[in-house]
Formats: structure tokens, C-alpha cells, sequence
């Protein structure tokens, strides 16, 4: 901050901030839905901010699909830890086996789709009239014209016709039982604001968001890692390359992307010179058609 | 660096689509992928060049039919600033969503087809802007590659919205010859309209000083929540979470709490825990108090010698946003910030006609874009500041008792 004045990022901090307290202070059950991304830790930064010197007066709920990368899961548990807050941690895979729902299959077969199942039976369970989530608006166009507070209707569908109109810094979460609220805080960051600000204010990820050596496909242009959900076949061509992920998702979905970048200021300059999009060079699951997201979210997805 | 953000006003065609794109595509804001996506879309429509309005159209709906319907938010970043657009439609039927997007932007670019001039939407959103008090307008005269880039065309629709801005009252109001479709004067001059002398549009964008936009005279406190952690060693404390609205906030301040009108004094300012000798508009801050006084989420927290107006009967003005019309005795809730109360819509004045600004007799009920001067009644008296003196203080929502719904844009006056 200058004199009187408060740079780009101290803006954007301060408004999460106050969306943060907005849901804190309009809703009954709030929870901050949790994914172990980037993104995700820097709203768990930004929650912790907005309520010191208490604790995040909401629980984190992690919809676990089972195919996490196992460096994020351990980021997360530490995480919590270290915040003493408090965890929920509802699994995918149970979903498909109480409600008999068909796997996905192919190649890559993401349960990404099925996550939303979850979520709405989560937010059944624990009666949640608010989800604060870390979408942003420039991560696709269905986004772009998202509330900041997303009104959902008991099927969690969100219908962008009908959305209420939100001026000003005034959010209107009132709803009627059985409905609930999408809140996102961060609505306003870019990808390269995210990662400004984890540099600003010194925040911790895993590390697969840096450089390191991995085995993977090579397929369709992506490089997606091997693991226990995805194996190689007989005509996949197998490399061990520098890699890092832009975006954390699952292992099924999510793809890397070649870089030496091993620290923030280095990632940082490699944003400034790419010249493909966050969500263009990493994930699987946008491409299937050009509305893809649209379906999902007025499906429930986050 | 700081934060500009800015909405885009047109009639429908006079290219905002076009405009936007070309703004993220010439400032390298496009990446490779989302420019093949877009020559995809571009080529499963019949037209063959690759089609910029199509990064802003996000909906399936809006690509099928070519419209935009809702407001959407892009973000650019350039090395000087970074830029939140808010990308409003400009059919008639719409006018909600360009008072949506206009209520956080400091600056307007109103667009104007040169073979067209100044029509009745211009007029309609350049009143918006004078209502809205959009400090900074923009008036880019857009499509002179199809009148021969002609300084005699460019000059007339100067001449003609000067009248109009006069006639609103705008002062800051900054006229730019553009091609959104060929590039020019976008972020280079063009060589076409050498003519033109002033800055292209992203430089001025680039180089707009907004630090007069700031009111640091009147300090303006809002509890948004009371922070009471459950912990030992913070046992007796008690922290007032909000957002400064605007002034400056220092330790030591005497304040006073409204609208319970007691006074007390600042005995630190808190940002994540850590105690800050003083607070500035737009920051998100806890404030403590030397006396325990019982203080909820919607009391000010404001300095004893400049107070804000306190009124059960505050006159305003206000902008139907919902399909169901407004009635009159009904009750509504008013939402001010974080301050929800029940208020009844006492006396509707007049209808203000937002393509001439004309007052006319309020005999029927207000509609869905319809401007209406009201009087409202409250059981408890609202803390506020008039919409034209400090318009962060001087705004407010109505929601509908029964749907939920914001139903209407409040100016208080």
C-alpha cells in the first residue's frame, strides 16, 4: 500500500475478505468446499484472515473422488492441522456404491461428473445453506457470468436466466428452505493473480506445482501422469519428463505440463510468456463440448 | 499497479462484443487455445473471419441466438493496470443488467455506431451513468471504417453528445474515433484518422488518474460480523469485522456507534490479528473499542465530528429490477450493505423517464427498467449517506418478502 492507496492485490484480498464474512454472517451452515488446489489453499488463506484472530468458523468439506494425487492429500491433512480447523471428507467411490451409479469408463476415466452426487448428498447430510467455493471467472465463460453469490435450487441446479442481479458490494443470500448459496470470494482473481499473491503473502502448496521428474503418457498433446487410475497400454508412449501442474484436479483428469519453474517467481514468469490458457493446457475434462461447463454447473457442480 | 474496473455500454450491433475482444486480443490477453476455440466457433457459424464477439458470449443460448443476455466479467492486465470489464447487453429489455455492471465501475465506455449517431439508447445509458454517478465516461464513436474514417462525421456526434453530456451534468467525458472490428485507435493510434490528436483508447484506459474518485473526507464504518473467538487466551475479546467504506480510520479515533448513539474510542485496528496504526477506504479490517458496548452486524461505527443522516423516512430513488411490478404498501427488505431491515414503500412520487429525463405522474405501477422517485417508511432509523455525496454509503438493494429476489437498485437521496 502506498500512502492512502491499496495496490491491485490488496483490493482483490479485501473484498474476498469481505465475501468471506458476508457468508460467515448471512448464512446458518456454511462450508468451504475444499480441493487441495491452489486455489482452494489461497481462499483457506484468505477465510483465515477474514476471521483472526478466531478460528474459520465454517468446516472444509473435501468431495474426494478417490483419484486425488497423493501429495495434495497430504498437503491437506497438514494443512488442517496446522489450523486446527475442522475437515469433512466425503468420498465419491461410496456414492457410486450406495446409489449404484455406473462408473465411468475410457481412457481417462474421471469421476468428475459424479462429484456433483456427492456434493448434494453432502450438502443434504450436513443441512449446508452455503458452499464457498474458489471458482473463477476467468477459468471459462459459463463462469464469467456467474453472482458472486449463486443462488441454487433444492436440486442445486443454477439457472443463469433467473440469477439475481448484484450491485454494488450488497450480496443477498436470502433463500428459502431447502435451497442454498454458491459463494465465491474469488470471483475476481486471475490465475496470475493467485500466484502474485502467493508470492506476496508467502503461502505454502505442494509441490507438484513445481518442476519435478515424471513418468507419463504422452496423449493428444496432454501429458498425464501414471498412476494407480490411469495405466499405460501397449501403443501409449511412455516418457520421463520435467513437468509441473498448472491446475491440481484429479490424477484421471488433470494434465501436466513440461517446466523447469521451480519456485513461485519462476512460475509467475512462465504465466507471463505462455500462451495457452490455465484450463486449455491441463484439463481433460473441458474439451468433451464448448459448453461442457455450463452442463455441469446447472447440473450442481460447484 | 491498481485496479480499473469499467463497463461497456452500446445499443445492440454497435459492436461492445467486438470491442471487448479486441481489447484482450491486441493487449496479448488471448491465449493461443481460447483464440483456436474461437476460429471453431467462427467457422460453425456461417461468417468466415474469426468472430471476437464470441469470447464474450459465454452461454449456449447466447452463441445460438448472437445476444448477450446476462452481464459478464472479463479481466485484462496490461504492465500499467489491471482492468475488471463488466460487459453489460444493450438491448432494452436489459437496462437491470447494465445498472448491475455500472454500479462498481468508475468509468463508461459509451459506444456509438458513427453511421447511427447518437440514438435513444445512447441517451438511456448515458443517463444511467449521470444517475449512477460513473465518474469517467468514454464516448467511443466506433464502425469509422464504415464512414471513410470522416473527422467531419466524428465531429458532429462530438457536438451532439457534448449537449447531452452538458444537459446530464457529465464531467469527465472523453471522445475516441474507433475500429473495435479493424483495431483502430484501440491500442495503437491509427494511421487511418490522423487527424484524431488524442490518446488511443488503451492508453487513455492506461493513464486515467483516479485518485480524486476516492472520498477520504467522511469515515464510514460498517459491522459486517462481531469476531468473539472461543479461545483461552483471547478470552475477553471482541473485534468489529468490516470493510472501511470510506475515510481513514486511526488508533485513538473518537467514534460514535449508530444509530445507538453512543460514543467510544478506538483502541486498536486490527488486519489478520496483527494491530495497524490507521485504515484506509476499501480496507477489510477489525476494529476494538475502549467500551463494551452491545454492537451487532449493520451498526456504524463513524467519528464523532462527521456524521452520516439518520432517517425512518428516507426519500430515494430507485430502479425496478423485477418482472413482478412494484406494489405499493407492500413490504419489502432493504439491504444496505450488510444492514437488512423491513421497510414499506410509504409514496411513490413520480416515474423518471430514463430517455429524457422527464418526471411523470406515478398513477400506475412501476415495471421491470422503470426509474421512480419514492418515499420509504423503516421502524428503525437507517444510518446513510446521500448517494450523490458518498455513494458507497448511499446505496442499497430491495428484496421481495416472498421470492428472494433483488427486485429493485436503491439511490438514497
Amino acid at each position: 500500500m502506498s500512502q492512502y492507496r491499496l495496490s491491485y492485490l490488496e483490493q482483490l484480498e479485501s473484498e474476498s475478505i469481505y465475501i468471506f464474512r458476508e457468508a460467515a454472517a448471512q448464512f446458518d451452515k456454511p462450508a468451504l468446499l475444499f480441493s487441495g488446489g491452489k486455489d482452494s489453499i489461497t481462499m483457506v488463506h484468505l477465510a483465515r484472515k477474514a476471521f483472526a484472530p478466531g478460528k474459520i468458523p465454517f468446516p472444509l468439506v473435501h468431495i474426494d473422488t478417490g483419484h486425488n494425487f497423493p501429495e495434495a492429500l497430504e498437503f491437506r491433512d497438514k494443512l488442517i492441522q496446522k489450523l486446527q480447523a475442522t475437515l469433512i471428507v466425503r468420498k465419491v467411490e461410496d456414492t457410486i456404491r450406495i446409489r449404484k451409479l455406473t462408473e465411468p469408463k475410457g481412457k481417462f476415466p474421471s469421476r468428475n461428473w459424479l462429484q456433483t452426487y456427492t456434493l448434494l448428498d453432502t450438502i443434504e447430510e450436513f443441512h449446508f445453506d452455503c458452499c464457498i467455493g474458489g471458482a473463477r471467472r476467468d477459468e471459462e465463460k459459463a463462469r464469467a457470468k456467474e453472482r458472486v453469490f449463486s443462488v441454487r435450487d433444492e436440486f442445486g441446479q443454477w439457472n443463469p436466466r433467473l440469477q439475481r442481479p448484484e450491485l454494488w458490494n450488497i450480496y443477498n443470500g436470502r433463500i428459502h428452505k431447502g435451497e442454498n448459496v454458491r459463494v465465491f470470494p474469488i470471483s475476481n482473481w486471475t490465475e496470475l493473480d493467485i500466484w502474485n499473491y502467493i508470492r506476496k503473502e508467502n503461502i505454502e502448496l505442494p509441490n507438484i506445482y513445481f518442476s519435478h521428474e515424471r513418468e507419463v503418457i504422452e496423449y493428444e498433446g496432454q501429458l498425464v501422469a501414471i498412476s494407480d487410475f490411469i495405466l499405460p497400454s501397449v501403443e501409449d508412449k511412455v516418457v520421463t519428463k520435467k513437468v509441473r501442474y498448472r491446475t491440481v484436479g484429479d490424477m484421471t483428469c488433470t494434465a501436466a505440463i513440461e517446466s523447469n519453474a521451480q519456485s513461485v517467481e519462476e512460475v509467475i514468469h512462465e504465466i507471463v510468456a505462455t500462451r495457452i490458457s490455465e484450463r486449455g493446457a491441463t484439463r481433460i475434462d473441458d474439451k468433451v463440448t464448448e459448453a461442457a461447463m455450463e452442463d455441469r454447473k446447472k447440473n450442481g457442480y460447484f | 499497479m491498481d485496479l480499473l474496473r469499467f463497463i461497456t455500454a452500446g445499443s445492440v450491433d454497435d459492436g461492445k462484443s467486438t470491442l471487448i475482444g479486441r481489447l484482450l486480443y491486441d493487449s496479448k490477453n488471448i491465449l493461443a487455445d481460447q483464440m483456436d476455440a474461437l476460429e471453431r466457433s467462427s467457422k460453425n457459424r456461417v461468417n468466415g473471419s474469426v468472430d471476437l464477439a464470441l469470447l464474450t458470449d459465454g452461454l449456449r443460448a447466447e452463441r445460438e441466438q448472437g445476444i448477450t443476455i446476462d452481464v459478464a466479467y472479463r479481466y485484462f492486465t496490461t504492465s500499467k493496470r489491471k482492468f475488471i470489464i463488466a460487459d453489460a447487453p444493450g438491448h432494452i429489455q436489459y437496462t437491470r443488467n447494465m445498472i448491475t455492471g455500472a454500479s462498481n465501475a468508475s468509468l463508461i465506455i459509451i459506444l456509438i455506431d458513427a453511421r447511427h449517431a447518437v440514438v435513444e439508447q445512447t441517451r438511456r445509458h448515458s443517463i444511467i451513468a449521470s444517475l449512477l454517478k460513473i465518474p469517467h465516461v468514454v464516448v467511443a464513436i466506433n464502425k469509422m471504417d464504415l464512414v471513410d474514417y470522416s473527422e467531419h462525421i466524428y465531429n458532429e456526434i462530438k457536438n451532439e453528445y457534448s449537449t447531452v453530456a452538458v444537459q446530464l451534468g457529465l464531467e469527465d467525458v472523453t471522445y475516441i474515433p474507433i475500429s473495435a472490428l479493424n483495431g483502430d485507435n484501440i491500442v495503437n493510434k491509427s494511421s487511418a484518422m490522423e487527424w484524431y490528436h488524442g490518446k488511443s483508447l488503451m492508453k487513455y484506459l492506461e493513464e486515467l488518474e483516479t485518485g480524486q474518485d476516492v472520498n477520504m473526507a467522511d469515515a464510514r464504518f460498517q459491522v459486517q460480523l462481531v469476531i468473539r473467538p472461543q479461545a483461552e487466551h483471547l478470552h475477553d475479546y471482541r473485534g468489529y469485522a468490516g470493510k472501511v467504506i470510506s475515510g481513514i480510520y486511526k488508533k485513538g479515533d473518537k467514534v460514535k456507534i449508530l444509530p445507538q448513539d453512543t460514543d467510544t474510542t478506538i483502541t486498536a485496528i486490527e488486519i489478520d490479528g496483527n494491530e495497524v496504526e490507521h485504515a484506509v477506504f476499501g480496507q477489510s479490517i477489525v476494529l476494538q473499542l475502549a467500551d463494551d458496548i452491545d454492537i451487532s452486524r449493520g451498526d456504524f461505527i463513524v467519528k464523532t465530528d462527521n456524521l452520516p443522516t439518520l432517517s425512518r423516512e428516507p426519500e430515494i430513488l430507485l430502479c425496478w429490477l423485477d418482472d413482478k411490478p412494484l406494489i405499493r404498501g407492500n413490504k419489502y427488505w432493504l439491504q444496505h450493505n450488510s444492514r437488512v431491515v423491513r421497510i414499506v414503500i410509504k409514496d411513490v412520487k413520480y416515474k423518471l423517464d430514463v430517455n429524457t429525463l422527464q418526471r411523470h405522474p406515478a398513477e400506475e405501477d412501476i415495471k421491470l427498467n422503470e426509474f421512480a422517485a419514492a418515499t420509504l417508511k423503516i421502524s428503525t432509523p437507517l444510518v446513510f449517506d446521500s448517494y450523490t455525496r458518498l455513494k458507497e454509503n448511499g446505496n442499497a438493494i430491495l428484496i421481495d418478502e416472498t421470492s428472494n429476489s433483488t427486485v429493485a437498485a436503491v439511490l438514497l437521496q
